[in-house]
């Protein structure tokens, strides 16, 4: 007998194995029930609700003003752009037009929050093949982000900066030289990067043709951010809805064609030097004026929905608000982009390697209470 | 062919990042970022806007800028405020007025959105650096920011 034909004799039986809930190459406690031949992955089931607070339930208690620091802890690399998405559409049921200068720091403000992200992404991503260094390097240009949010917001990673009609207070007096520091620090590092993980053999070999997403695929599981637009499928919400600042500054929506692991991480690599890009339009021309559009004490929405998106650093945010005229909403809904790009996993890691779902993951930058709410 | 000029490529693409880590590591003392906490709780310095706790400043006489208006009560998104409120006479118009007992804080509650100190009309309370809040017993993080026998300010009005 060949090879061939004992391997075809030996029947292999599928089994069931737990990847997390506590699993370190899993970001959070996110289970995937996953069925397995030898090392082949046959089906991946996630199971979540491991870390659910019933945030969208705890919102129906809540003021309008009170709902906002609540979302700081959906995706916590993101919490200002999420505060930004709930506070634009209690902006838009009461009909107020913030100012200028809440535009632009706010747009700012959210550019740093996609910098530190990416880099946060950046570090864990090459941890999770096998590269520690990428991690320290990472951590050691993202402090430097966080130093600004403590200076001007007070945190730095649940900042609660943004209320409806504004911002809580203004900026620190140091706010434009930290960024303006920070902005030059990092054009110098982002190089560093690509030398570091990049152009590595052993990183293209690993995530080169894993993982593929289709552009159809993409746009049939209402995937977004980076992910989508790895695979070709153009949906940053700042450029198609702007918001905030986002109409002013000119900036490049990142496309990829590949569709792979390789092409989603290069989207964010490049979406750095966009970020910095924008800071660096905005920065040295912050307008003067109000920082709070003036709010009654007790915010009453009118009876009807509000919806609103945003870009957040893993994609499409949306703020949908059912309001029946009280001062609380009716029901409050979230469509996170970490529960829509979580739904295509199953659908492209048939048949790879172990190895590989893990790249996949990274790739996704999944941040697990984001997708649990 | 192509699996020598993998390990080839392999090789030099290593060493090109080794390039990068050793070029900080010949430099290890340039532009060094690490703190040495708790040794240098002396001179550790929080920015001014930073969110600890939230404490009720006194002046040297004992005496706050409290009302007892309960806005912090009603801001606070998870009840880590409790306002204990009394009725007391005021010497100079003789009418009943609304005054502060206790203004309990559950420091174990807080999610540190700073609503309450947005909420207050006379800036009675206000954010303090304190960072260092392990203790052994919960309790301990329930705190009455209002020192014993202290009183509101004169003229102070919500
Ligand atoms: S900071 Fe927020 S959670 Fe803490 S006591 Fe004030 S309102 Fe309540
Ligand atoms: S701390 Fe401020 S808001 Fe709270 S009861 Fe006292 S005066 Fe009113």
């Amino acid at each position: 007998m060949t090879d061939q034909q004992v391997q075809n004799k030996i029947k292999t039986e599928e089994y069931f194995i737990n990847m997390g809930p506590q699993h370190p190459a899993a970001h959070g406690v996110l289970r995937l029930i996953l069925t397995i031949d030898g090392e082949i992955i046959k089906n991946v089931e996630p199971d979540l609700g491991y870390i659910h607070r019933s945030i969208e339930k705890m919102c129906e208690r809540d003021s309008y003003q009170q709902i906002v620091h609540l979302t700081d802890r959906m995706d916590y690399l993101s919490s200002h752009i999420n505060n930004e998405a709930v506070c634009l559409t209690v902006e838009k049921g009461l009909e107020i037009e913030v100012s200028d200068r809440v535009k632009v720091i706010r747009t700012i403000i959210a550019e740093l929050t996609r910098i530190a992200s990416h880099c946060l992404w950046w570090g864990v991503m090459g941890m999770d093949l096998g590269a520690l260094t990428t991690y320290f390097y990472a951590f050691r240009d993202r402090e430097m982000i966080n130093d600004i949010f403590e200076e001007t917001c007070g945190a730095r990673l649940t900042m609660n900066y943004n209320i409806p009609g504004g911002l809580m207070f203004d900026i620190h007096p140091n706010f434009v030289k930290r960024t303006k520091d920070f902005i030059t620090h990092f054009k110098t590092k982002i190089p560093e990067y690509n030398l570091l993980l990049t152009d590595n053999v052993i990183f293209h070999k690993r995530t080169k043709g894993v993982g593929i997403i289709t552009k159809e695929d993409a746009i049939s599981f209402g995937v977004s951010g980076p992910v989508a637009r790895g695979s070709g499928f153009s949906s940053d919400v700042r450029k198609h809805h702007p918001y905030s600042a986002y109409d002013r500054v000119d900036f490049k929506e990142i496309l990829f064609t590949e569709g792979d692991t390789f092409a989603r991480y290069q989207v964010r690599m490049m979406e750095l030097w966009e970020s910095v890009s924008i800071i660096e339009q905005l920065i040295d021309n912050i307008p003067e004026g109000e920082t709070k559009t003036a709010t009654k004490a007790v915010i009453k929405l009118p009876k009807g929905e509000f919806y609103q998106r945003v870009e957040t650093a893993r994609g499409e945010l949306g703020v949908y608000i059912n309001s029946t005229g009280n001062k609380n909403p009716y029901r409050v809904k979230f469509r996170s982009p970490g529960f829509s790009n979580l739904s295509i996993l199953n659908h492209i890691s048939k048949d790879v390697m172990i190895a590989d779902l893990v790249a996949t993951m990274a790739s996704f930058d999944f941040v697990i209470p984001d997708i649990d709410r | 062919m192509s699996y020598f000029s993998d390990i080839y490529k392999g090789i030099k693409t290593l060493l090109t990042g080794m390039s990068v880590t050793g070029g900080y590591f010949l430099h290890a003392r340039k532009g060094a970022i690490t703190q040495e906490y708790p040794d240098n709780r002396e001179t550790l310095k929080m920015f001014d806007r930073f969110r600890g706790e939230v404490v009720m400043p006194h002046n040297a006489d004992n005496r706050h800028y409290c009302t007892g208006c309960q806005s912090c009560e009603i801001a606070c998104p998870n009840g880590s405020i409790e306002i204990i409120w009394d009725r007391a006479v005021d010497p100079a118009t003789g009418k009943k007025k609304k005054k502060i007992d206790k203004h309990i804080y559950h420091l174990s509650m807080c999610t540190m959105c700073g609503l309450c100190i947005e909420a207050c009309p006379t800036d009675a309370i206000v954010w303090a650096p304190n960072f260092e809040n392990s203790v052994y017993d919960r309790s301990a993080l329930t705190k009455v920011l209002n020192q014993p026998g202290s009183s509101v300010l004169d003229g102070i009005e919500d």
